[in-house]
């Protein structure tokens, strides 16, 4: 470079330096409904925060639940509902069909309830190939008769072409809680181990390795299964479990925050002990993700005593001796409701959702 | 994983940290170039395992941070133009602009999509032979090879729906920006081991001689850059200024070839303005004019307005590793990655990112 360069760049550095000339104007509030505010991350959770828990404030919505609790006369129910909006319809391991049940269904378990009924409504998109909707019903009987529950009311409506993404679903399910049995945030306690039922990641890397514009060979399969037997096993053996939580959007990450920052308490987890397969750790790498960040859907995270996680882990291999189920870490003393993680090489670093959506690096 | 766990080995890692603090003596001040090394540093608390006196500064690598703010606009009135399909990395979506950013003008109906790879937008265009498909070229020298590939394909294959909105940069003219710097306590360089996988490492040595620093050509992950810094501080406690490699697996001397042909075929050299540093001659690329046709900004008619950025970001001089994100009073408060003041916020590969996702607790080191 020549000297007249070198001058050039000199004054623009100092402008730099005296002015501070360099942010741009910030966005403080979007005016619209962007991607990233369904995304499981903190724009989600501002979301629900500013609009929806406001507007309908009462005492099972604050308990921040993944279901709400009922009580009917003597009996405990659960009750939660859920819509599924999946693109493609069909992917390596399930469907909407099979997600859509899953889905409620586990969030009920995690509310330690049997599922005793589900309803399901369907958004139908003019032109859905009626192959595809039968396809997507038969995926939800045999995902609703797999753990026994009937599907007892519905409704259908269909929009115009364009107008919606071929079909989306929602299901409602009611559960009969265990009568004995408290769960929930308000009961994790200093000392409680973390156990998690398998490896994290597989739904979002299979759903991305699909995803148009971004489609990479893998063998990935999504982890969508129902967590009945599993949360079962711990609850029929005695465990006195604290707090579940089925990780969804915004993966491991999400749920651990979100039960530290319900709770004001500060939790420990070592990454190591953070089962990731090979290939969802592979694809993760190529695409700059972090495998904590990503959506599972047949995976969930126990608070037991300290005394009760090993019978809490054999129990949890037994029902699933396939998965890698473990402990990954602890909850320490009251503090400012953050989770720590011991990175594998012994560092410490905080743990946050993502902010809106997973955005792949450029490179 | 194979390839990657031998890097993070955890005895490795306190190997090389032991040997980093048998060799340094006096104190040092070592910027990593990449903003994928900044987040490795940080995610991995790499700087905890170093000696007092040895500093790591973080540079200006991250080539969603330094996109000017021009730029972001151009982009977000390609983006509003119905005839239009505006194709993008991932993580330049979410980069405010003077106004706003990618993710808003498509949640306003703007047809914007997030593609991994320039062939992606190329096999757009060839779809939708209606539409006007502009993909934004962001990046260091890495990305470039992969969309010149790009331009010379469209070529071939007679697109006329095809264009780029250029904003490459250079490594080496920002280093040399840096040590002009009359302000300048960077001693030596981590530079980018994926750059120097395409260019190789001929056009450091120009400046390892005239400044007397040592730039150690460095990987990404735990062990590569520990290693990367054991290979600088040797040098500096030596007095020496050499371009050495710490990154052989992957970087050969010469770089590579055939990527640097095909990009010197589309691209020439231009001078480019760096949001944070300002304009640098020669630190960019941009269509030369036997490809005019496929350069969006001449293909539009995009009228922006010079914009005069935000005074309370600091992040130009994070860039300029003067400054930590944590020494910013907006850092995790007004400055979140929620509401960015600046692109170092967010970025998943920039400074201010990467400590408030991995260090929010961590108190401003002095300088």
């Amino acid at each position: 470079m020549d000297a007249e360069g070198r001058l050039e760049l000199r004054s623009s550095m100092s402008d730099v330096v005296q002015g501070g000339v360099v942010c741009p104007v910030p966005i403080h509030r979007y005016e619209q409904v962007l991607l990233a505010h369904g995304g499981g991350g903190r724009l989600m959770h501002r979301l629900l925060e500013e609009v929806f828990f406001p507007a309908f404030d009462n005492p099972a919505l604050a308990a921040r639940h993944d279901g709400a609790f009922l009580q009917v006369g003597a009996e405990r129910l659960a009750f939660s509902t859920d819509a599924y909006v999946v693109r493609p319809l069909f992917f390596p391991g399930g469907d909407i069909g099979t997600l859509a049940v899953n889905g409620t269904v586990n969030d009920l378990a995690m509310c330690g309830a049997r599922p005793m009924a589900l309803a399901a409504a369907f958004v139908l998109e003019e032109g859905l190939p009626l192959a595809t909707l039968e396809r997507v019903v038969q995926s939800m009987r045999a995902a609703a008769a797999a753990v026994g529950v009937p599907l007892v009311t519905g409704d259908t409506k269909v929009v115009d072409r364009g107008r919606a993404d071929g079909l989306y679903v929602t299901t409602t399910g009611l559960g009969r809680v265990r009568s004995d049995l408290e769960l929930g945030p308000a009961r994790v306690q200093p000392g409680d181990r973390i156990l998690i039922n398998g490896d994290v990641g597989r739904h979002g890397m299979a759903i991305m390795a699909v995803r148009e514009g971004l489609a990479f060979e893998s063998t990935l399969t999504s982890d969508c299964a129902p967590l009945v037997e599993p949360v079962f096993r711990l609850l029929d053996a005695g465990i006195p479990v604290h707090c579940l939580r089925d990780l969804t959007r915004g993966g491991l990450a999400s749920a651990l925050v979100e039960i530290a920052e319900t709770t004001g308490l500060d939790l420990v987890v070592d990454e190591a002990a953070v089962p990731v397969s090979e290939e969802v750790q592979g694809a993760c790498e190529i695409l700059g993700l972090d495998p904590l960040h990503v959506a599972n859907e047949g995976r969930f995270i126990a608070f037991v005593a300290e005394s009760d996680a090993e019978q809490a882990l054999a129990l949890l291999r037994q029902a699933a001796p396939d998965l890698p189920a473990t402990l990954i870490g602890q909850v320490r003393g009251p503090g400012e409701g953050r989770v720590t993680l011991r990175s594998r090489i012994g560092a410490a670093r905080v743990l946050d959702m993502f902010s809106g959506e997973q955005l792949p690096r450029i490179c | 994983m194979k390839f990657v766990d031998e890097y993070r080995d955890a005895a490795g890692v306190r190997r090389l940290a032991e040997a980093i603090r048998r060799e340094q003596r006096r104190p040092w001040t070592i910027m990593e170039v990449c903003g994928g090394q900044t987040h490795a540093i940080v995610r991995f608390g790499l700087d905890d395992l170093l000696p007092p006196g040895l500093t790591l500064v973080h540079g200006p690598g991250c080539p969603v941070c330094v996109t000017p703010v021009e730029l972001i606009d151009k982009a977000v009135a390609l983006a509003r133009r119905p005839e239009v399909i505006f194709c993008s990395f991932g993580d330049m979506l979410r980069v405010p602009g003077s106004k706003e950013d990618l993710l808003s003008v498509k949640a306003a109906g703007g047809d914007v999509r997030m593609v991994y790879s320039p062939l992606d937008a190329l096999a757009l265009a060839r779809r939708h032979p209606e539409r006007q498909v502009v993909f934004f070229a962001v990046g260091f020298e890495t990305t470039a090879p992969a969309n010149a590939l790009a331009v010379l394909q469209a070529r071939r294959q007679g697109l006329k729906n095809f264009s780029m909105l250029v904003s490459h940069v250079r490594v080496p003219p920002a280093i040399e920006a840096l040590l002009s710097s009359p302000e300048n306590r960077v001693q030596g360089f981590l530079a980018a081991g994926h750059v120097c996988t395409v260019m190789g490492m001929a056009e450091y040595e120009p400046l390892t001689a005239r400044f007397g620093v040592p730039i150690v050509v460095t990987g990404f992950e735990p062990l590569d850059i520990l290693q990367g810094v054991w290979q600088c501080v040797r040098q500096l406690e030596r007095g020496e200024a050499r371009v050495e490699n710490a990154y052989a697996r992957a970087v050969r001397p010469e770089g590579n070839r055939p990527a640097q042909q095909m990009m010197w075929e589309v691209f020439e050299v231009v001078d480019r303005t760096w949001r944070g540093l300002g304009r640098i001659p020669a630190s960019g690329l941009g269509l030369r004019s036997a490809f005019a046709e496929f350069d969006a900004e001449r293909r539009f008619d995009l009228p922006v307005d010079a914009v005069r950025e935000d005074g309370e970001c600091i992040s130009g001089l994070v860039l300029q590793g003067r400054k930590r994100p944590v020494e910013c009073p907006a850092f995790g408060t007004r400055c979140t990655p929620e509401h960015p003041l600046g692109a170092t916020m967010v970025s998943s590969e920039g400074a201010c990112a990467a400590y408030y996702r991995y260090r929010r607790s961590t108190p401003a080191v002095p300088a």
